[in-house]
């Protein structure tokens, strides 16, 4: 894995001011507000925030999935060059499950109950890569080996059902890397899981990322997940981006005063602990709804150190650090 | 009201033993049996908090729905406030219900969709009985504020709360009837992160101001290390390791105490922590034919020949720590556990 500290290289995605809004009978809920991030080859880029704060609809953004009456309202998402926001529904089913695909958090409802593993780890295969039913089931087996799924010859041939929670993680890990994409999306990958089995299926998404190159963009409120998986940060809140960098740089010096609050309110596992613990700090109050949102910070009322001018306009991007950016007034003077 | 008498424990748990009927045998064969919970004995004392921690499928969460009595118990007996739960029935067990309550893990599906807030948390005192109406509406207005809702939230119904305030809505609903133990079955799992520590303070605070105790089951080591006092460890329904906060965090002695610890990504942890990482491979074996010796052998990275023969008993190496292992030893009142050089790694 490299790390990207200088933007010679060519990046493989990169989201530019991509806004996505909902119409409805209320009006036009802006959902996303003029995202900007930058996928590299071979990383592991991180979104945290909330739920509520458009991390899921980022993602179904670059899958161009988002479900009626959404639409992407301004901005671009190109991949290796070509515009996806401008991609017909024919061309985008291309990209889908080959160039980039995609892993959800629920892996028995992402999973289709009534076809067999082998079936829906084939599809793609057949579909993209043309293979015939037979090369397909060999292919298939081999992936799910790769995948570390023990008797794969058998397991092939069953259904979501007989699997356990971690089983069907991998079948779907199997299934997005199965045309080997350049850009794996993970959607919250372990949310439903137990520790250990996260542990798992971190270990193999950091195996199947150092075998085969792919960039991994992960969506998760785990500030622990972001420490142990991750190169790069893109921190969001309210439908916008608050603050990026480097994962050393967000972990060690946050900016932003929600990146703050997100890392101190994570229960850490203290080796000598004491019969007194302080209250852990939290952030008050809730993510605002999209109603709710102006163009002020959309963080304004939960953070604690709000000054008047937050209230009115969202601040731009100020550089704190060689490739950290925040989007809050505090730092106005420091740049 | 609750008991302050410290002297004897509030819920006393002894061989706790539930089955299930697993699938119907063929022809001549007896039918399966799922071994959920198997003599399983921990006490939670007046004002404190026990958690019991494990996987799914380590019969956690039917330890704690059989100390309700709301699933059947195989055997072995349940002392709540001196009394036998066990064996109680209709009215009796009634009684006792309102001392136990419970929290549970969904806050969505376990609210009614169509019962305003403030009814959510009338009801239980309507159902046992308790007080005058005007008692009532005040005991639940207290109780709003108690859980950091606004009284005019009353009117509103669960869709219209946020998650973590569903969740508060729940402890209310369980603290209405002053119970003596509140069962929490993983009431933060579904919660957001800045969302959980919100309400893991809540239950610390109320905890502190009225001395409530705790049953905490949860998955989550860090999570617990925050909020118990005491810990029981389970794997596949039995407990493996038991002991006090301090005592467990600074030194936990079972192999799989120490993997679910080290399986807990931290902030300050990274990379170095994950390749550190002592790996469990695969799943839990099946609760129906549990393995003959030690049931974590299968999946522990210090397993011996003896591990596959002979089940160890939970035993006391230390005052009031029990662990289940057969190379936890005491040599000259110095402990030595089989994972212990990987600890300093790891967590």
């Amino acid at each position: 894995m490299t790390l990207h500290t200088n933007s010679s290289q060519e990046p493989l995605l990169n989201v530019k001011h991509l806004s996505v809004a909902f119409k409805g009978r209320q009006g036009t809920a802006p959902v996303l507000n003029d995202i900007s991030f930058a996928v590299y080859a071979g990383e592991t880029l991180c979104l945290v925030g909330e739920s509520g704060c458009g991390k899921s609809m980022t993602a179904l953004a670059i899958m161009r999935l988002i479900p009626e009456p959404g639409e992407i309202s301004q901005g671009s998402i190109e991949l290796n060059g070509q515009n996806l926001a401008h991609f017909s529904i024919n061309e985008i089913r291309k990209i889908r499950g080959n160039k980039i695909s995609m892993i959800f958090q629920e892996p028995m409802t992402a999973l289709n109950p009534v076809y067999s593993v082998g079936d829906q780890i084939s599809e793609p295969l057949r579909l993209h890569q043309g293979l015939s039913k037979s090369e397909a089931r060999a292919r298939a087996i081999e992936i799910l080996k790769s995948v570390e799924i023990p008797a794969a010859e058998h397991r092939i041939d069953e259904y979501p059902h007989q699997l356990s929670g971690g089983m069907r993680q991998r079948v779907m890990i199997a299934m997005a890397m199965a045309c080997n994409p350049d850009v794996l999306i993970a959607d919250e990958p372990t949310t439903a899981l137990d520790v250990t089995v996260q542990a798992q299926i971190f270990d193999l998404l950091r195996d199947q990322q150092n075998r085969l190159g792919t960039a991994i963009i992960l969506i998760t409120h785990d500030m622990g997940a972001v420490s142990e998986m991750s190169d790069r940060v893109v921190v969001m809140y309210g439908g916008r981006v608050v603050e990026e960098g480097l994962t050393t740089e967000i972990l060690d010096k946050p900016a932003h005063p929600y990146t703050k609050g997100l890392i101190a309110c994570l229960p850490e596992l203290d080796p000598n602990p004491t019969i007194d613990r302080p209250d852990l700090p939290e952030i008050p109050g809730v993510v605002p709804s999209v109603w709710e949102r102006g163009d002020s910070c959309p963080f304004a009322d939960r953070c604690n150190s709000v000054m008047p001018k937050c209230r009115e306009t969202f601040p731009p991007s100020f550089q704190t650090g060689p490739t950290q950016k925040v989007a809050c007034w505090l730092y106005e003077e420091q740049v | 009201m609750i008991n302050t008498d410290h002297s004897t424990p509030l819920l006393s748990v002894r061989n706790l033993t539930v089955h299930f009927k697993g699938k119907r045998g063929g022809w001549g064969k007896p039918a399966a049996v799922v071994h959920a919970v198997d003599g399983v004995s921990f006490d939670v004392a007046r004002g404190r908090t026990m958690a019991i921690v494990g996987e799914s499928g380590s019969g956690k969460t039917t330890t704690a729905l059989s100390v309700m009595r709301l699933v059947a118990i195989t055997s072995g007996s349940v002392y709540f406030n001196g009394v036998d739960l066990t064996h109680l029935e209709g009215e009796a067990l009634r009684r006792q219900r309102r001392n136990l309550q419970l929290v549970f893990q969904d806050p969505y599906s376990s609210l009614n969709p169509r019962q305003r807030a403030g009814d959510i948390v009338l009801t239980p005192l309507i159902l046992l009985g308790i007080g005058t109406p005007k008692e009532q509406k005040e005991k639940v207005n207290e109780l709003f504020r108690l859980v950091g809702l606004r009284e005019d939230q009353q009117m509103l119904f669960p869709h219209q709360f946020s998650g973590g305030q569903r969740q508060r809505l729940n402890v209310a609903r369980a603290l209405a009837t002053d119970p003596d133990l509140i069962v929490c079955d993983e009431p933060v799992s579904a919660l957001d992160i800045a969302i959980r520590a919100q309400v893991l303070n809540l239950l610390r605070r109320i905890q502190r101001e009225r001395g409530q105790s705790f049953l905490f089951i949860s998955h989550d080591m860090a999570v617990v290390e925050y909020i118990c006092d005491d810990i029981s460890v389970m794997y596949l329904g039995q407990i493996v390791e038991q002991a006090t906060r301090e005592a467990f965090f600074s030194r936990p002695l079972h192999p799989y105490s120490v993997a679910l610890m080290s399986a807990v990504p931290t902030v300050s942890g990274g990379r170095e922590k994950a390749a550190n990482r002592i790996k469990l491979i695969g799943d839990p074996p099946s609760p129906i034919n549990p393995p003959k010796g030690c049931r974590f052998a299968g999946r522990c990275p210090a397993m011996q020949p003896k591990c596959g023969q002979e089940a160890p008993p939970l035993r006391e190496v230390i005052a009031g720590h029990k662990v289940a292992c057969h190379f936890v030893t005491v040599e000259n009142d110095q402990v030595k556990a089989p994972l212990d050089e990987r600890i300093i790694h790891s967590i």
